[in-house]
């Protein structure tokens, strides 16, 4: 195939680790565990992006995947969370 | 519906889809292989024209200013969303629980370290957007990232000018109206919106690229502050009864 003529086994391994990490994000199940995972995915497509010399792209990801996005998932659980404690105080 | 029925309808679908992501993948251009002669052109053109060595920055920018700003716009949209659904109950709401100040020495310590790098790192991506690859999204988002480190690790007494609403809507509508108002200057002056005006300066230098590094820091400080704002919506509501907290200490 072509795909193989041309991709250097740096690219080769950072599309490895990106195939990897986005089962692994679907596969964890705790939505607290699954931001960090999804955290830790971020990073490995930011090293594609820098791999094909795509530097603005990868800053982008970098703080989206590792500030914006956690904290509006985090905010989201702790909300989720302490609705279901006081739910669970009243049945009491 | 049972299972079995289930799976029976699912089959089909996925077979179906797997056939056409086949035929697109295969379809596609061979990997590295760069169809699009605009790319060429403007790597050869953006530099000697609009003396900005980041091509990416004097495309979104410049050669594609407009585009920017509608995306600007969708944030500016995103957050005033946010805060419609949100601020409103704010106040109300009553504090859920509290959160225990950080008391470990070390972590303080790192985490102001982080503060303070997290700053200088942001304001760096926001300054020298159009030399080296930044600009005023990545370098707002870390500037926000660092001020929320400075929740995490300080009192909140020290993040309250940060979740201060008064000064942050109007920054905000300076940062994205600023945009605006760049492009306008061009209309009025006799040309096209969004026409690169300045003077161009030097390439490489802080001093150049005309009129994108204006754009640049009106995004920068649109973003920031867009980002500041939804942490603040996020953190009131969900988080932190931040009132109770404060008038307690």
């Amino acid at each position: 195939m072509l795909l193989a003529a041309t991709l250097v086994p740096l690219q080769a391994v950072a599309f490895g680790l990106v195939a990897l990490g986005a089962p692994l994000v679907v596969l964890t199940r705790d939505p607290l565990r699954q931001a960090l995972v999804n955290g830790i995915y971020g990073v490995s497509l930011v090293c594609l992006f820098v791999v094909l010399q795509a530097p603005d792209p990868a800053l982008s990801m970098l703080v989206v995947s590792s500030i914006g996005y956690p904290l509006v998932i985090l905010a989201a659980i702790a909300r989720v969370r302490s609705r279901d404690r006081t739910k669970g105080d009243e049945e009491r | 519906m049972s299972r079995r029925t289930r799976i029976l309808v699912l089959c089909p679908a996925l077979l179906g889809l797997g056939a056409l992501f086949v035929w697109a993948i295969a379809g596609l251009p061979a990997f590295g292989d760069y169809r699009g002669p605009y790319g060429y052109v403007l790597n050869r053109v953006v530099v000697p024209l609009r003396h900005t060595t980041n091509v990416v920055m004097g495309t979104t920018f410049d050669v594609r200013g407009v585009d920017t700003m509608g995306e600007e716009f969708i944030l500016l949209a995103a957050v005033v969303g946010v805060m419609l659904l949100l601020r409103d109950e704010t106040r109300s709401r009553q504090a859920e629980r509290h959160t225990s100040r950080l008391r470990t020495d070390a972590v303080r310590l790192v985490g102001i370290v982080m503060v303070g790098a997290g700053l200088l790192v942001g304001l760096w991506l926001m300054a020298f957007g159009y030399i080296t690859p930044g600009g005023g999204f990545q370098g707002g988002l870390v500037v926000a990232g660092a001020i929320l480190v400075l929740y995490l690790v300080g009192s909140h007494r020290d993040y309250r000018p940060f979740r201060d609403q008064h000064a942050l809507d109007p920054l905000e509508a300076l940062g994205a109206g600023g945009y605006v108002v760049i492009g306008l200057v061009a209309l009025v002056s006799g040309t096209a919106f969004l026409t690169n005006l300045f003077g161009l300066g030097k390439t490489g230098t802080l001093l150049s690229s005309g009129s994108i590094a204006l754009l640049n820091w009106a995004s920068a400080i649109a973003v920031t502050c867009a980002m500041l704002l939804l942490f603040a919506e996020f953190l009131e509501t969900y988080v932190v009864p931040l009132e109770s907290e404060d008038s307690g200490s």
